[in-house]
């Protein structure tokens, strides 16, 4: 397998991947989100990337970046709440970032694709690190996944080292306090639960990782 | 939890079709999950658009038609609308003359409404957003999303959609809706929790003396968590809450909603009106207009939220204007 890029094969698999988690793991998302929302994250980002898969079914598109766009579109269109918006935006700044119409990206080009992630989440949703939100587990990925590349690993490598980031991070939102978001509502209520919206960003960039695993 | 439903994933689609064979009045498109009035568009006319989570039922289906919405757009249970229905409602009701959102002040409704308005936008409808955030139980700081909105939007809603049905322009319409939440508080208490279709079990676990205080709609727990106090002391604390947000002046005249959340009998919101009525009489303050009943539920949860506001002749005016929706009739 080529290691050091991503075509439209695995970005479709990665997308894939991410579906069957979120959707294995709705149950512990809901119990994460009861305790400080309302308790539908898990079921609302399963039927939203259950969609993005059934999307990607039959002749996709080929290049790389409509992939994620086709992804984010989709949703944007189904999953409402906060977390449509948010991760919907996210996969299409990741998708527009990437090289127009290339059908794959190098290791560079990737790293900068989920920092133009970053960048949308974080205009969009208004969070900073700290917050107690998705940003706490994808800034800790995308650094440590900038940190791999510059470093010289392979994709494999540094999506698991971005994996790994991001599970701390989503740990370390226990304590936290929300300001964004309905948890905000809480005040100091809302710390001592994990974070659900960074434990599903853990859970996407986990499932990069264990598509591209050797 | 025992509930009327077949699959917890069909519950707002077959809601909907409920909704459509029980008010002919209405177009209820199921697909596009949005609520129309038959009638619309009508050319010339501002038309107002609201929406969000379903399970606050009367609202926002339940608000549309003459005097009040032209357009509704349900969710999923507690979660906002996707920004493709609230455009396809916006397209289906705009008569040329601009369309206003009505949004009540969450993240993701904001966020939804936002790429809707843009969406609107880029095909030449004009779009006015009026953000409801009338919850004073939440400190309007940079530490929250900011304040929510509760029971103020049924008088968004209504007195805007008034101002609209007369012919008023976008702008005036707006500013009509922003005036009436700037001039509204809510607080609110929540005796149980309640359960969504699918969770199907309640959203907290809450001792049977304890009370949930400064909950919004959509199940998820309070400020704190206090003892529960006889009736009259609960409406104290809420009121003192409401009236340091919005200060109110002897000779001041208002509005009183006593608003159940789902499963709160009407003989306690009624109870819980009287010692509002006492509470306000002692200050002074006038209640003009006044509303009991389940308007801004929260779906089976037992509580109430209490919204105060000052009003102005006009707001009176337009308050007292003829409305029929499912939800709300009179004066005609």
């Amino acid at each position: 397998m080529d290691t050091i890029h991503l075509d439209v094969a695995l970005a479709v698999a990665w997308l894939r991947a991410a579906a069957a988690s979120v959707t294995a793991e709705t149950d512990q998302l809901t119990r994460l989100d009861a305790a400080i929302g309302d308790g539908d994250h898990g079921v609302n980002l399963a039927r939203g990337f259950t969609a993005v898969a059934a999307t990607l079914d039959g002749a996709g598109p080929t290049a790389v970046g409509d992939v994620f766009v086709r992804a984010g579109a989709t949703l944007i269109s189904k999953v409402g709440g906060a977390s449509g918006p948010l991760y919907g935006t996210a996969f299409r700044a990741i998708g527009k970032a990437l090289p127009p119409g290339a059908a794959s990206a190098d290791l560079a080009d990737l790293a900068a694709a989920l920092h133009a992630g970053l960048d949308a989440v974080r205009k969009l949703g208004g969070a900073e690190p700290g917050d107690r939100t998705i940003v706490d587990a994808f800034r800790p990925a995308l650094d440590a996944f900038e940190e791999a590349v510059a470093g010289g690993a392979a994709l494999p490598e540094a999506a698991a080292s971005a994996a790994r980031a991001a599970g701390e991070g989503a740990r370390a939102t226990v304590p936290l306090t929300a300001r964004k978001g309905r948890a905000s509502y809480l005040g100091e209520r809302s710390a001592g639960h994990q974070d659900p919206g960074a434990t599903s960003t853990w859970l996407i960039f986990q499932a990069l990782a264990d598509v591209t695993a050797p | 939890m025992k509930k009327f439903i077949n699959d917890p994933a069909d519950v707002v689609a077959e809601a909907l079709a409920g909704l459509a064979a029980a008010h002919p009045e209405l177009r209820v498109d199921v697909a596009g999950r949005f609520v129309a009035r038959a009638a619309a568009p009508r050319p010339g006319k501002v038309a107002l658009v609201s929406g969000g989570g379903s399970g606050h039922e009367p609202l926002h289906g339940g608000f549309v038609g003459p005097g009040m919405l032209d357009a509704a757009c349900p969710g999923e249970v507690f979660t906002s609308p996707v920004p493709d229905q609230i455009l396809a409602a916006t397209k289906a009701v705009d008569g040329g003359a601009g369309v206003v959102h009505i949004v009540k002040n969450y993240t993701g409704d904001v966020m939804n409404f936002q790429l809707a308005a843009e969406l609107a936008a880029d095909e030449g409808i004009t779009v006015e957003t009026v953000l409801v955030d009338d919850d004073v139980a939440v400190e309007n700081s940079t530490w929250t999303a900011g304040r929510r909105g509760t029971g103020a939007t049924l008088l968004v809603e209504k007195i805007a959609g008034a101002l609209a049905e007369e012919g008023a322009k976008l702008g005036e319409v707006a500013a009509a809706g922003r005036e009436v939440n700037a001039a509204s508080a809510s607080f609110a208490y929540a005796l149980t929790a309640c359960t969504t279709p699918a969770a199907g079990r309640p959203g907290f676990d809450l001792p049977d003396d304890e009370i949930e205080v400064g909950v919004g709609i959509h199940g998820e727990p309070g400020r704190r968590r206090e003892k529960l106090r006889p009736a009259r002391e609960l409406v104290r604390s809420a009121l003192d809450a409401i009236l340091e947000a919005k200060p109110l002046n002897p000779g001041d005249r208002t509005l009183v909603l006593v608003n159940g959340l789902g499963a709160t009998p009407l003989l306690e919101q009624y109870l819980v009106f009287g010692e509002v009525a006492t509470v306000l009489a002692e200050r002074g303050v006038e209640i003009s207009r006044r509303l009991v009943g389940n308007y801004v539920t929260s779906l089976d949860m037992a509580g109430l939220s209490i919204t105060v506001a000052r009003l102005t002749d006009e707001m009176i005016r337009l308050w007292d204007a003829p409305v029929r929706t499912p939800g709300l009739r009179w004066g005609v």
